[in-house]
């Protein structure tokens, strides 16, 4: 039998930054440690080694961890080389660690993928992980890290026991029914069905997990020279810029991806419209031209004249520094881009509806595959709970039990964990 | 004729469906038992039939095996249980003449080509280079053959228990085949112990019938097996009574005297259908247990008191039953027992039911760890047609748990081992749907037809069936307006639209006798194929949902896993987990998946390592 090859990636972020973690997984992690260190530490605890390659020449002066499998992150042995993270040093470990026998650079999420072949997680708890890596926000680094340390997971666990007692009541009266202990399903059977269907539904209707990765969308609206493009910069000046998964898709719109208070926003000033004619000039710009993008949208900031806006727009009465400033009677908020003032305000006022509309800190979130197979067991429960013949609802519950299964890996196809597993940066 | 292709020791259930079906597959077939005048014997109750176990005898049958046509031989009283369930779930029972099945049984044994039968006492297995050669006998003829079924029931090491008593021995009056198990032990099968009981057996002439509630036969005209054309025999009551305080405190006071509770039994008991001293133990607030009286034939006085298996001494057991209401001068003909008895870990056959250490060696029947004359049927089938397949080069039928139960059997024998007795349960099936008592000719009797092993009556039965279920299906698309049948009186909305009449089955109140002005005289043909059809478009939407699910559970069928897979070098499986899948050596990466206690990860580690292992075996 062939051994499995020994991966090794840096992975933290890409250099130069302040520490570079480089991690070695397999059969052959040991024997690099001991290469490059010149000795082996004691397991799980940390030490400072001088690293050298093969010709003796100095690398790094670094800490080293050994954590012998299989009660390691992947299952097999993994030695961690805690670099200083200058471009030049971390180039020069990898090239040592390539240069030994049985050891390679690891594939897109193969460090993962180890893990979970090794039992280390399950589905839901890889794909948290892989959540997890991706997150550049706190509000995306909590919601992962809960599914990757298993609350999905647990959560998924209970429910299935729900449904494995619900069938074992069924099933008694259809393979027992000659006895008269279990001739009939108790009372409150389908109401315990409606019970746990409805618990599902209120996860269904939570915050999907993708909306962190996109933010919370808000879109600037209005004729030319509302003042759009001057609040959309004061909206995201100063904000750190994150990178947003998806890609920018249309061609007359600027959007910016930032975090405001920990919470992923991506704003979208709809800039680069042509001017249509002159009279009808904000139907024709403001609602028609960028309809698909205000459909898009979690929240339209409408700078327009008051009430040609789309419904459930903020009417912003921008500009309100101006002279010739014209008040909104309804405006949810008059500010002055200019001068700054009111923008604080409506920040504060995004961030709390953000808030609502995303994954809540720490809680698990679904992603859409996720979500997809929970609502196949909601529906199955929800065919159940309308059945009378209790063959059928036992059919119904055991196609929930199978959605269940599916959810957390079990039945799961290979393709699908090569698509999952391809998602992760390298090194995880 | 010392010269076999298949031999079958045991002349029960299992050794009759194995002889025959081998036969019928055209293999020289000799059947060994100890009396030849036993064979077909019912051990205990003689019901044959019921809650999934019906699905068994049906799919047994529709392979054109012994079991469905002599129950109906000897059918006194026809019950289909579930009747008020969905019909996936009714179970076909009959309570049969002990008498006349068993000389049904010998009638068809007899007449079966191919088949010979010998007298004797199978002592040991001749064995060549660790595979089988034949069969040595008690008086030292050995007989040859490359495949030996083993069907001896509770034969291995059985012990007998009664109250304070204990004998050695499968069933009252017969020996323990002591040889036989001695080599079976050397061989260092994985052997387990497991213990089963029977309730005493009354004089019906001492029962006060006329106080109890009878209980009669089902008034239609269904049979066992479609091959008989009609109900053969005078139908008898049965009557219910019930167990009583008094009795349980008889019961409570004893417990010390029993085996079950005094330690003398330390195995397993199945746990739906335990003895009443259990029932008394564990249900003890219970005010009195449910107990049918059932006539054993019609020549006999003998009653069976389902429901009241023990193994309590015989004074306690007298005095227990006259507790029971129209039993208060009861006599007791036969004493119940308890038998305790080794049973091979069937996770040590292959999905054939041989022996994976002893090519040539097939075990079926209680041998195996399950209990019940269908459960025995059916593997007597498998292994017989199976063994009979190898030996002449064909191909047994293909059965997969979205089959037939008898696959889904064996499917969980093979690959979960057992804790109790196994017996048949429809929630064992998981496309039960489909498998429905009433349908296993429409799945199997094709399959059997192209294996070989179905005779020329039903494969003309068959053959006309199929022709009726071509006109039924072209039937079933004629398109009807929701108007139509509305105006006959029919449960639908007038404005529902035009259909085909099997989307109209799917309706509640819509039979297939209300669609007569389309289907005609078609339905009186075959009224039983008309039900079926019926059936099958009601429960179209939910057999079409399990079709993405049974072709994913195909693809991971075709990844098999070699006999000698290397669990314990799949990086992180637990040892248990290691330890259950070398015990059940899966075939294939979806039989892994069956198998107790296998998570989702270590599934897909086991995927990982089987396609490297492939990998690292094309490139070499
Ligand atoms: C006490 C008791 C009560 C039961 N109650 C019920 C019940 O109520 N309902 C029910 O469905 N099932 C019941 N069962 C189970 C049922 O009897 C068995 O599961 C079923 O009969 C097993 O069939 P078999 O063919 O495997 O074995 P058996 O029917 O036991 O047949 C074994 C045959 O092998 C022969 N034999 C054994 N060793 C040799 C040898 N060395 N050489 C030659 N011949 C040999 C025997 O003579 C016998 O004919 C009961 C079993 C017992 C023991
Ligand atoms: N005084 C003042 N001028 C503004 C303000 N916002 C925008 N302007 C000016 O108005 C003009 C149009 O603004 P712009 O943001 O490009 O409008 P857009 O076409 O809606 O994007 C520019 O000349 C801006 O400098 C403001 O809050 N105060
Ligand atoms: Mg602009």
């Amino acid at each position: 039998m062939s051994a499995l090859p020994t991966i090794f990636a840096l992975s933290s972020g890409a250099p130069p930054a302040g520490v570079g973690l480089i991690r070695v997984s397999g059969p052959g992690a040991g024997a690099a440690l001991q290469a490059l260190a010149g000795r082996m530490p004691e397991p799980r605890r940390a030490s400072l080694a001088k690293l050298r390659d093969a010709q003796g020449a100095l690398l790094d002066a670094a800490l080293v961890l050994w954590f012998p499998g299989p009660n390691s992150a992947t299952g097999e042995d993994l030695a961690e080389f805690h670099c200083h993270g200058g471009r030049a040093v971390i180039a020069a470990v990898e090239r040592a660690l390539a240069a030994l026998p049985g050891l390679r650079r690891a594939e897109p999420g193969e460090f993962t993928r180890r893990a979970f072949a090794n039992g280390r997680i399950d589905l839901a708890e890889a794909e948290g992980l892989g959540d997890l890596l991706a997150a550049e926000t706190e509000l995306q680094r909590a919601a992962a890290l809960a599914n990757a340390g298993g609350a999905l997971s647990r959560q998924v666990e209970a429910w299935r026991e729900k449904v494995l007692a619900l069938s074992a009541e069924v099933e008694g009266v259809l393979d027992f029914s000659d006895e008269e202990d279990a001739a009939d399903l108790p009372e409150c059977f389908t109401w315990n069905i409606a019970a746990l269907a409805g618990e599902l539904r209120e996860w269904l209707a939570r915050p999907r997990s993708e909306r962190l990765g996109e933010g919370f969308r808000v879109v600037l609206a209005g004729p030319p020279n509302a003042g759009k493009s001057t609040l959309f910069n004061a909206l995201v000046e100063s904000e750190a810029a994150i990178t947003s998964p998806i890609a920018g898709t249309t061609r007359d719109v600027i959007e910016r991806a930032v975090a405001i208070g920990g919470v992923p926003f991506t704003f979208v000033d709809t800039a680069g419209l042509r001017e249509g004619e002159s009279g009808d000039a904000v139907e024709a710009i403001g609602i028609d031209r960028a309809k698909g993008e205000l459909s898009r949208a979690d929240l339209v900031l409408w700078l327009g004249p008051e009430g040609a806006g789309p419904q459930d727009a903020w009417e912003i009465a921008a500009q309100a520094d101006r002279a010739d400033f014209a008040p909104k009677t309804t405006a949810h908020f008059t500010l002055s881009a200019a001068t700054g003032k009111g923008v604080g305000a409506l920040k504060a006022a995004l961030l709390d509806v953000a808030r609502d509309a995303l994954p809540r800190p720490g809680e698990a979130a679904l992603n859409a595959r996720q979500h997809a197979r929970l609502s196949e067991a909601t529906e199955a429960l929800e065919g159940a709970k309308a059945l009378s013949d209790p063959l059928l609802v036992a059919e119904e519950l055991r196609r929930a039990r199978l959605a269940f299964d599916r959810l957390i890996g079990r039945a799961t196809t290979e393709d699908m964990l090569d698509t999952l597993f391809g998602r992760f940066c390298i090194g995880k | 004729m010392h010269q076999f292709d298949v031999l079958v020791i045991g002349g029960g259930h299992a050794g009759v469906e194995a002889a025959c079906a081998a036969a019928r597959m055209g293999a020289r077939t000799g059947l060994v038992s100890f009396d030849l005048a036993a064979i077909g014997a019912m051990s205990c109750n003689p019901a044959i039939g019921g809650l999934g176990k019906g699905h068994l005898v049906r799919e047994v049958d529709a392979l054109d095996g012994v079991i469905g046509r002599a129950a109906d031989a000897g059918a006194i009283h026809y019950r289909m249980l579930n009747r008020s369930k969905g019909s996936a779930v009714w179970g076909p029972r009959v309570q049969a003449d002990r008498v006349r099945f068993k000389a049904a049984v010998q009638a068809m044994v007899r007449a079966q080509p191919n088949l010979a039968l010998v007298e004797g006492e199978a002592a040991a297995l001749v064995l060549k280079g660790g595979a089988v050669a034949g069969l040595e006998l008690a008086d030292g003829t050995i007989l040859e053959a490359g495949r030996v079924i083993l069907c001896t029931g509770t034969f291995l090491g059985g012990v007998l228990f009664r109250g304070e008593e204990r004998v050695e021995g499968g069933r009252i009056g017969e020996n323990a085949a002591k040889r036989l198990a001695q080599q079976l032990r050397g061989a260092d099968l994985p052997m387990a112990r497991l213990k089963t009981g029977t309730p005493p057996r009354l004089d019906g002439r001492t029962i006060d019938w006329a106080v109890l509630e009878e209980q009669p036969s089902d008034g239609e005209g269904w049979t066992m097996s479609p091959l008989t054309l009609a109900r053969m025999n005078p139908q008898v009551f049965c009557a219910i009574t019930r167990t009583t305080q008094a009795g349980h405190d008889v019961i409570r006071a004893n417990l010390d005297r029993s085996p079950l509770f005094s330690g003398a039994i330390a195995a397993a008991g199945p746990r739906y259908c335990p003895s009443i001293e259990d029932k008394i133990h564990r249900f003890g607030d219970r005010e009195g247990h449910q107990v049918f009286l059932e006539p054993e034939g019609l020549d006999t006085h003998m009653v069976y008191p389902n429901g009241i298996s023990t193994s309590l001494p015989v004074d306690v057991q007298e005095t227990v039953v006259r507790t029971m209401p129209g039993c208060a001068r009861v006599e007791i003909v036969q004493p119940g027992y308890a038998v305790e008895y080794d049973h091979i870990d069937p996770r040590a056959l292959t999905p054939d039911l041989q022996v994976r250490a002893i090519p040539g060696l097939y075990c079926a029947g209680q041998i195996n760890g399950t209990t019940g004359y269908e459960e025995a049927a059916a593997q007597g089938l498998v292994a017989g047609l199976e063994a009979a397949a190898a030996a002449l080069g064909k191909a047994a039928p293909r059965l997969d748990r979205a089959n037939a139960y008898i696959a889904v059997m064996v499917d969980d024998l093979t690959l979960q081992g057992v804790t109790e007795p196994y017996r048949m349960l429809t929630a064992r099936a998981e496309y039960r749907l489909r498998l429905r008592a009433n349908n296993a000719a429409t799945r199997l009797t094709g399959l059997g037809i192209e294996a070989g092993c179905v005779g020329e009556e039903r494969r003309a039965w068959w053959e006309r069936r199929e022709e009726l279920r071509a006109m039924f299906h072209v039937k079933h698309s004629e398109r009807v307006h929701s108007r139509d049948l509305a105006d006959l009186g029919l449960p639908v909305r007038r404005d529902h639209g035009e259909k085909p009449l099997a989307e109209w089955l799917r309706f509640d109140g819509v039979t297939p006798e209300a669609l007569a002005p389309w289907l005609g005289e078609l339905t009186a043909c075959d009224p039983g194929l008309a039900e079926e059809m019926a059936e099958d478009a009601a429960y179209a939407p939910y057999l079409a949902r399990q079709d993405a699910e049974l072709r994913d559970l195909r693809a991971s069928e075709a990844l098999p896993l070699p006999a000698d897979f290397p669990y314990a070098q799949v990086p992180g499986l637990s040892n248990e987990m290691v330890e259950r899948l070398t015990s059940a050596a899966p075939g294939t990466l979806a039989a892994a998946g069956r198998v107790p206690g296998v998570t989702p990860a270590a599934l897909s580690a086991l995927l990982v390592h089987a396609r490297r292992l492939a990998d690292g075996q094309r490139a070499a």
